[in-house]
């Protein structure tokens, strides 16, 4: 645990887009992480919210807006700080109730080109 | 590679990979501690214990030859392999195998939808296959048949009917195993094997008729390791044109008896989809009196203060499929049937939508009934649609704030399909938990159960209760699961046993089921050896040891 939170911190104190920028430039690596990102992120990460306000349609989404209070956003398509190496950690270690990711459903590419896509969603968002 | 294989030695384990890298490349197999993490229980009660069930290893073939490839290496080695699909039994294990240096077999690469058959209302899947992929290719090729899906969309088709997993829709669909039709089956000595039809070379009816001619081992790979599923086909529900829902409530506590008497008689005649019980009762769970009341099993003053609240004892919530008209004329038979067995019921018109439902109507909260009377629908699950909405339970939430359930595990004992069953094993858990000293999740007087296999009832009881969200030390966790195999000891001697379970409870489970001095399991492991004579295909699973490995059965935290 220690070493992942370490990781972790380190990725986002050396360099905010680290990893990012050039694949942001790439237009088939960000459409390649829009379609990764709609099939296998939003169906718990996407920005639609419906349902009982107790237990909303999507955990991902609201389990972040419970921990962070406003203060970042919720919505992983309007954050700026999930670069290549931070994404790389979480998905393959996972993260409280979100489970890690094996390379057979999420490639290192993939998750390369989520990191594209994020880069450009949130400055789309104006973030 | 900081775990080995039972009874490999490094230099033969480095060997075993080089052979795998042989059949499936060098990408492909995984030994490392960063690539092996992701092949752990993410919410085991062993987390960074010396006894966690991690693999040693993982390959992950792209073909049926390859996995062929794999067992025979597995048994020239005599290592023990454990299969996956897309990994996802979660609560009940994740990827994790039951032998701690097991090699796992991802076989997620395998992901191709091999077949849908509109008309004969039918598909053939690879293990890699998840709902939402099925779901997603009905839909892109605008078929008119549905998937019953389970609650959580990314698991697969044939990993969930493996688990003997469910789902909401009609009674044999949602019933996954039981929905299956036709399997291809690498064994251990890795020939292939087909099920039923699919025997007959030819044959055009693999996925009609499955049962073929002469005994049907098909039940063996299910919660088992007779063999390595590598294709499944399963029976898809047509599309119907029209969705209907009711609410009945019935007055009293006793009346739950006629309630499931008549909600089993419209179940078996294949009227309705899986009927949602609930008690309106709970929202009187702050009362003092009320919990007082239902902690003592105090039925008349149970019925007396629901009465005082102008409140039902129970609720049910009926769903029909069909027609506009066909799914009305059923539900007011439905009406007339409870009116007429039941004293003092209230019926009341739900939901009456037109299908394939738009992704709004499925978004949409559900609160079509006066209050203070809620809707237990979850629209998604009952139109075959798969999601993730409830992940909610093991993740931060509103209620808890600043944990998750580490310890999200699943435990349901069969209950008789009966009120008189469910009145006695709700006071059964009660007293099974009080000796436990579990604290329940939510007062048993008013837990009800749920139907998702479609001829019986489970109920979630203290051992399923137990798991929340404050059981986040390790020394909690090994404690919790301490108290969950007293619970199901106690559970079996008040007659109740498991449906599934994860690895680490497993032989506990298998030990409820012991019948003529374990008859059952003895048969199954006679089989096992003659089948598996080196123990190689997921030894353990479902309380059946091969005999080369069958010192460790119970002897995880024993």
């Amino acid at each position: 645990m220690n070493l992942r939170y370490g990781l972790w911190v380190s990725c986002i104190a050396v360099s905010p887009l680290c990893g990012v920028v050039a694949g942001a430039e790439d237009a088939a690596a960000v459409a390649a992480g829009k379609s990764v990102f709609q099939l296998r992120c939003a169906p718990c990460h996407g920005a639609d919210r419906g349902g009982d306000p107790a237990h909303a349609l999507l955990p991902g989404t609201d389990a972040l807006r419970i921990k962070y209070q406003g203060k970042v956003p919720a919505l992983l398509e309007q954050r700026t700080d999930l670069t290549a190496p931070v994404l790389h950690v979480f998905l393959r270690h996972g993260t409280w109730s979100m489970p890690p990711f094996r390379k057979t459903e999420l490639s290192d590419a993939d998750i390369d080109h989520i990191a594209a896509y994020l880069a450009v969603a949130s400055h789309s968002t104006g973030r | 590679m900081s775990i080995l294989p039972p009874g490999l030695s490094a230099r033969q384990f480095a060997r075993v990979l080089a052979e795998f890298e042989g059949i499936v490349g060098k990408d492909w197999v995984f030994s490392g501690d960063e690539d092996i993490a992701p092949y752990r229980d993410h919410f085991s009660m062993l987390k960074g214990q010396p006894d966690e069930l991690i693999p040693a290893a993982a390959v992950c073939p792209a073909d049926v030859a390859q996995v062929q490839a794999i067992v025979r290496v597995a048994n020239r080695y005599r290592t023990p392999l454990f299969a996956i699909s897309t990994g996802k039994n979660f609560a009940y294990g994740g990827p994790a195998p039951n032998v701690r240096g097991s090699i796992t077999v991802d076989l997620k690469r395998m992901n191709r939808v091999l077949e849908i058959d509109e008309k004969r209302h039918f598909a053939v899947v690879e293990p890699g296959v998840s709902y939402m992929d099925l779901y997603r290719t009905i839909q892109e090729r605008n078929l008119k048949v549905w998937v019953d899906t389970a609650d959580v969309g990314w698991g697969g088709l044939l990993g969930n009917a493996m688990e003997r997993g469910t789902g909401y829709t009609m009674g044999p669909y949602r019933d996954h195993f039981s929905a299956h039709c036709g399997m291809e089956v690498v064994l251990a000595n890795g020939e292939l094997l087909r099920t039923g039809m699919g025997a007959l070379p030819g044959s055009q009816t693999w996925h009609e008729y499955r049962h073929g001619f002469g005994p049907d081992p098909a039940g063996l790979f299910a919660q088992g390791g007779f063999g390595i599923v590598v294709k499944m086909g399963f029976r898809l529900m047509p599309q119907p044109e029209h969705w209907r829902t009711g609410l009945v409530t019935v007055p009293k506590r006793r009346d739950l008896v006629p309630l499931i008497d008549t909600v089993n008689y419209l179940t078996d005649l294949f009227v309705i989809g899986e009927p949602l019980y609930a008690s309106p009762l709970r929202i009187l769970k702050d009362d003092a009196a009320f919990v007082k009341a239902a902690e003592a099993f105090d039925e008349a003053e149970l019925d007396r203060l629901a009465a005082a609240h102008s409140l039902h004892a129970w609720q049910v919530e009926l769903q029909f499929y069909g027609s506009e008209r066909s799914t009305l004329a059923n539900w007011e038979w439905a009406k007339e049937l409870v009116m007429r067995n039941i004293p003092g019921a209230q019926c009341f018109d739900g939901e009456s939508l037109r299908v394939p439902v738009t992704q709004e109507q499925i978004e949409r909260t559900t609160r079509p009934y006066p209050a203070p009377y809620a809707s237990q629908m979850r629209r998604n699950v009952m139109h075959g649609v798969p999601k993730l909405y409830v992940w909610w339970m093991p993740s931060r939430t509103e209620e808890f704030p600043n944990s998750w359930n580490e310890s999200h595990v699943g435990l349901f004992s069969l209950v008789g399909r009966s009120g008189e069953a469910v009145l006695k094993a709700q006071r059964d858990f009660d007293a099974i938990a009080r000796q436990h000293g579990i604290r329940p999740a939510s007062l048993y007087a008013i837990s009800t159960p749920v139907n998702w296999h479609q001829t019986t009832f489970l109920m979630g009881n203290g051992a399923f209760g137990s798991s929340t969200h404050n059981e986040t030390t390790p020394e909690a966790k090994i404690a919790q699961l301490k108290v969950l195999r007293e619970v199901l000891k106690a559970n079996a001697a008040a007659g109740y046993g498991d449906y599934r379970a994860p690895p680490v409870l497993q032989d506990a489970v298998s030990d409820q089921y012991s019948f003529n001095d374990h008859v059952l399991r003895r048969f199954n492991e006679t089989l096992k050896d003659a089948i598996d004579p080196n123990g190689i295909l997921l030894p353990g699973r479902g309380g059946v040891w091969p005999r080369a490995l069958r010192a460790l059965r119970g002897a995880l935290r024993k």
